[in-house]
């Protein structure tokens, strides 16, 4: 399900423009690693969630670049990058 | 190579910004790279800047920045469970011109900041992202950006906590979640009028507000408050570990939406439009998170470099930001007069930061991580204050005990020698 509908129209309120790639991707192989569990807990857009097949999912949509789940779960199980130029949520206040 | 630039920054924050500015001013060809839509689109504050520190870094610019509110009002408030304890405090001496310290937002300052790099000749590239750095023979000769290769002498990595640009220069591993800890705030719309009666400010002075304890549930971390000029910034800082850790274990945007809801804050943000919420990580480690700062051909300042500094009462990166990129483009000319921009000839960088309050103060400080870091600072002690506060004031059907009683009660012998434990570690710092 990911971002609460709360959390959606949180988002929403955000300047965000869309861009062709995921500049995050859970590397393939590692949907269930203990690792990657903690992006539930910890990314503030709520971006993260577990199906039913115990597998972490990711909806970029939203995502902040915080670089929060890029320190809790590690690069050996997220490839993360910043968004290309001109791509991703657009800060007017920060 | 198709062009090549004296010098090129990574990242249009504080630093870079600041580092471009100083550059142009003494006639540099430099160039400012930055992958949002408009300087400050991807950055993120508290927040609050001290401008003291800035007396001597770029004073001419601060009489007439944009800044939100001079902060006159220094309030902490205690919370626990069903009770909170407030301390404010109020100086004129924070009014005084320039005030102490201002409330801001990134969106405008850094706007602001780049038009005046520009105005004193920095070029500004937007809507760019830096890929990978160009190296040869093991030295940084300039960068990859939107695919297109670009040369220059020195290359000033100011691209924030994460520094991507640091790690691929071999100067930084990605970062722990111990010494990292998230902020996560929203933007809160309210009018000038109702912010100053809420607060009980006068004109265009503002507040300032922290809060510790059981927002976080005993996690590292606390809330803020700033007043801006029409709008309150509300957020939580949290340690990334302790957010993977507890039980129950909780999302980090629930913390935020509990914050909310508390009697200390509802009333303050009633009838507001939340027009922003944004997110950031921020190095908690202090002195013992720095990194070395420079390389063949590179130099890094700001949070890039580890430049930030939570002492509990005050948390500080921006005045650091822009210092450190001003003397990064000091370094850079000391490098060009000598001709040479190795690691070797760089290091003057170094020399620099240490002469300036930046690593005066990181150093000072360098105890503050250690004793931040104990789970009895945010939850007991609120916990212990709120209850001892509860009793102080309780009139009740029983006749009341003498204060001393009370206050015994609450802290036992064994209590107080774990506060007194406690004290001793506050004392280092």
């Amino acid at each position: 399900m990911s971002p609460t509908p709360n959390m959606k129209a949180k988002l929403g309120k955000n300047v965000f423009k869309p861009g062709k790639e995921k500049h995050i991707i859970i590397r393939p192989g590692f949907e269930k690693d203990p690792r990657l569990k903690a992006a539930l807990y910890v990314c503030p857009a709520g971006l993260y969630s577990e199906n039913s097949k115990g597998e972490v999912e990711l909806d970029i949509d939203g995502c902040l670049e915080c670089g929060t789940c890029r320190i809790a779960c590690g690069t050996e199980v997220l490839d993360w990058t910043y968004p290309v130029g001109g791509v991703g949520v657009q800060f007017r206040f920060g | 190579m198709v062009e090549k630039f004296e010098v090129i920054v990574v990242g249009a924050g504080l630093a870079g910004l600041s580092a471009a500015y100083a550059l142009a001013r003494e006639g540099f060809e430099v160039v400012v790279i930055e992958r949002g839509d408009y300087p400050g689109a991807k950055n993120v504050t508290g927040g609050r800047l001290y401008t003291r520190p800035l007396q001597n870094y770029l004073p001419e610019l601060w009489k007439e920045a944009p800044f939100e509110r001079a902060v006159t009002n220094e309030i902490v408030t205690l919370i626990s469970s069903g009770k909170s304890l407030t301390l404010r405090f109020r100086s004129d001496e924070f009014v005084r011109p320039p005030a102490h310290s201002y409330t801001v937002l990134r969106g405008t300052l850094d706007r602001w900041l780049s038009k005046k790099a520009e105005e004193k000749g920095a070029m500004l590239v937007t809507k760019n992202r830096v890929d990978d750095l160009l190296k040869k023979d093991g030295k940084v000769v300039g960068v990859l950006a939107g695919g297109e290769e670009l040369g220059a002498d020195v290359v000033i990595a100011c691209d924030g906590a994460l520094s991507l640009v640091a790690e691929k220069a071999g100067l930084k591993s990605p970062g722990t979640s111990h010494d990292y800890a998230v902020g996560f705030k929203e933007v809160i719309e309210l009018s000038s009028q109702t912010i100053e009666d809420r607060f009980g400010l006068k004109g265009q002075e503002g507040a300032a507000q922290l809060f510790l304890g059981d927002l976080t549930k005993g996690r590292f971390g606390g809330g803020f408050l700033y007043t801006n000029r029409s709008s309150l910034s509300l957020g939580l800082v949290i340690r990334i570990k302790d957010l993977t850790e507890g039980n129950p274990l909780k999302e980090a945007p629930q913390f935020l939406d509990e914050f909310k809801e508390r009697p200390e804050i509802a009333p303050l943000i009633a009838g507001g439009e939340m027009v922003e919420y944004s997110g950031h990580v921020i190095s908690e480690a202090g002195f013992t998170g720095l990194i070395r700062p420079f390389a063949d051909g590179l130099l890094v300042a700001g949070d890039a470099a580890g430049f930030s500094l939570n002492v509990g009462l005050t948390v500080r990166g921006m005045e650091f930001a822009i210092a450190s990129g001003v003397l990064a483009a000091q370094a850079v000319k000391q490098a060009r007069e000598k001709k040479d921009f190795s690691a070797t000839s760089l290091s003057i960088y170094q020399t620099l930061l240490e002469n300036s309050f930046v690593l005066k103060d990181l150093k000072t400080f360098q105890h503050a991580p250690v004793f931040l870091d104990n789970p009895r600072l945010f939850q007991h002690y609120p916990r212990m204050a709120g209850d001892l506060f509860q009793s102080l004031f309780t009139v009740g059907p029983e006749p009341k005990q003498k204060f001393s009683t009370t206050i015994r009660e609450k802290v036992s012998w064994s209590e107080a020698w774990e506060i007194l434990k406690d004290l001793r570690k506050g004392l280092k710092i």
